[in-house]
């Protein structure tokens, strides 16, 4: 699945609820698919600034495409952070990196979510799009 | 316990009647009807404040103290009246005790500025509690660092409560304390007047930060005998902007001035400029006048009410939050659990759930609290916690919202589990 069908995907699921508390619990249950960091990675390092609860995120690369591992201490921040390892894991750098994030806006996290919740969303956006920035820059240095 | 509960007999408020003049309340939030539990961090205002304000500007706006015009004395003699009403509130000696600044915040740091300017040297000590706001503990670095002084800390112990065992040993090379009345985190009423009549055995100043008290006690800065005290208008129902220091009259004549300006000079020449009378000469450039008599005005609406009698209310309140609350599987309560020692507030932590993921889960069910360290990380680092939901009342405040409150914890409690 690309990048755009996943958010449509995800959209489209969250369309389904129209109260905000059965939406929160869908969110609390992607937390729990959430690709688990390793914990050897739970390290300063690895944690993501701008968020009010603690959230870390590691990056594998293989075979040419990002895979992203994450965790926090807030259960909602999990689910978030999972939400956004659905959208970006498991592509290029590049496609990763040129992806517009339009989820957010269109299931209407971003009016609805505290703003230092959604200040930390970006945040975990912002990360993940470094990391393959990053990886797009050496993979260019490699192929040279 | 507690030297300023007095538990008002008689007369008892009608709370749904003050729900009506506070017209936000009306709101909705998330299809619920909003609970509004973030008072400590700041108040709902009644309309008789909102009408102060407007009128104000509808009618008689015009810069203070300065023009020989009509609109303009109206206006002054408006804004003192403001004054007035607050040093009465306060209960202070002279109207030009009460000195106007932008919120406790400021107030505090005018007196670590000016009190650190004169009075600080190196080796001196500033004496704090581990209890405090942000704002009581940073301006109090800050000055300390500029002199190298050193800030030392009051500890608290499990309950939420001052160790003050060796509070003389503590005041030892102490130039000044400073402490809140009630904790913002905790809610915490702390025995004042012990610490004040201990620092004044030993010929030391203190400045009490009123923030929290203000709106749920009696405070009476004679009977304290306090030197400095400072609060913000907008958490006594009043407007956002404005704030208070009081200080004693010896005490502000010995202080040099804050920032300067218009308003706060006598003679300005570029050889000598000689400074104005309190409590001008610490308020430089035009003053918040719209927010001084919407402060008056709320001062009024309280005065109304009584400020014993909202006590009673609220105590009466505390007592079957507490209650409530302790019903909850697995709720720990942070800080005091006799509500004699508390106002206000009442801070806990559910579980192993993260306070931002309950905060969130109530915001949706329409119950507004306030999540995180409240402004005071060495409280969350004393109990080893990353923060507390906190739940804080005003007079409006009801048992139903105290019980929308606990199903609301419950239900999200159900889902974060």
């Amino acid at each position: 699945m690309t990048i755009q069908e996943q958010q449509d995907e995800i959209i489209a699921d969250f369309e389904y609820f129209s109260d905000w508390m059965d939406k929160y619990e869908h969110i609390i249950q992607l937390g729990k698919e959430l690709p688990l960091i390793d914990a050897q990675y739970k390290t300063e390092e690895h944690l993501i600034r701008g968020c009010q609860s603690q959230v870390w995120l590691h990056a594998d690369y293989r075979d040419g495409k990002l895979f992203f591992t994450a965790d926090s201490d807030a259960v909602i921040t999990k689910g978030l952070i999972s939400l956004v390892i659905k959208v970006l894991s498991g592509h290029t750098p590049k496609e990763i990196s040129d992806a517009e994030i339009r989820f957010i806006d269109a299931i209407g996290l971003s009016s609805h979510l505290s703003p230092t919740r959604s200040n930390g969303l970006l945040s975990m956006v912002k990360q993940i799009k470094m990391y393959a920035v990053a990886y797009q820059a050496k993979s260019q240095i490699a192929q040279q | 316990m507690p030297d300023s509960l007095t538990i008002a007999e008689g007369r008892k408020l009608d709370i749904q009647k003050i729900r009506k003049d506070f017209p936000i309340l009306e709101t909705t939030v998330y299809g619920h009807p909003l609970v509004y539990l973030d008072n400590a961090a700041t108040t709902q205002k009644p309309k008789a404040v909102l009408k102060a304000m407007d009128d104000y500007y509808v009618t008689i706006n015009s810069n203070v103290h300065r023009g020989v015009h009509h609109l303009s004395q109206v206006a002054t003699d408006a804004y003192e009246a403001g004054r007035k009403k607050i040093a009465a509130y306060i209960n202070s000696r002279h109207t030009h005790e009460v000195i106007f600044t932008r919120g406790t915040t400021e107030s505090i740091n005018l007196v670590a500025a000016c009190f650190g300017k004169k009075f600080l040297a190196a080796g001196d000590y500033i004496l704090v509690s581990a209890m405090e706001h942000h704002s009581n503990i940073v301006p109090w670095q800050m000055i300390a660092e500029e002199k190298a002084a050193k800030v030392r800390v009051i500890p608290i112990d499990e309950k939420g409560e001052l160790i003050l065992d060796n509070l003389e040993k503590l005041l030892e090379g102490v130039k000044i304390v400073a402490f809140n009345y009630v904790s913002n985190a905790l809610g915490t009423i702390n025995p004042a007047k012990t610490i004040i009549d201990a620092a004044h055995r030993q010929g030391i100043p203190v400045l009490l930060d009123a923030a929290q008290a203000v709106q749920h006690l009696t405070v009476d800065v004679q009977d304290l005998d306090v030197d400095f005290l400072a609060f913000s208008s907008h958490k006594l129902y009043g407007p956002t902007g404005l704030g208070v220091l009081y200080g004693k009259e010896e005490w502000l004549n010995k202080l040099p001035p804050y920032q300067g300006g218009g308003e706060m000079i006598k003679t300005v020449s570029f050889e000598k400029t000689t400074y104005n009378d309190l409590p001008y000469k610490f308020e430089a450039g035009t003053p918040d006048m719209a927010g001084a008599i919407g402060l008056g005005a709320a001062i009024d609406y309280v005065q109304q009410l009584g400020i014993e009698q909202i006590h009673a209310a609220e105590h009466e309140l505390m007592v079957y939050a507490l209650d409530t609350l302790a019903g909850i599987d697995g709720l720990r309560l942070i800080g005091a659990t006799d509500a004699r020692h508390r106002a206000g507030v009442v801070s806990f932590l559910v579980g192993n759930i993260h306070p931002f993921d309950l905060g969130e889960l109530l915001d949706k069910q329409g119950i507004a609290v306030r999540t995180g360290h409240h402004c005071a990380q060495p409280i969350m680092d004393r109990y080893c916690i990353p923060g507390t939901v906190r739940a804080s009342m005003a007079v409006y405040t009801t048992p139903e919202e105290i019980d929308r409150l606990a199903a609301g914890i419950r239900k999200a409690a159900k889902l974060l589990g």
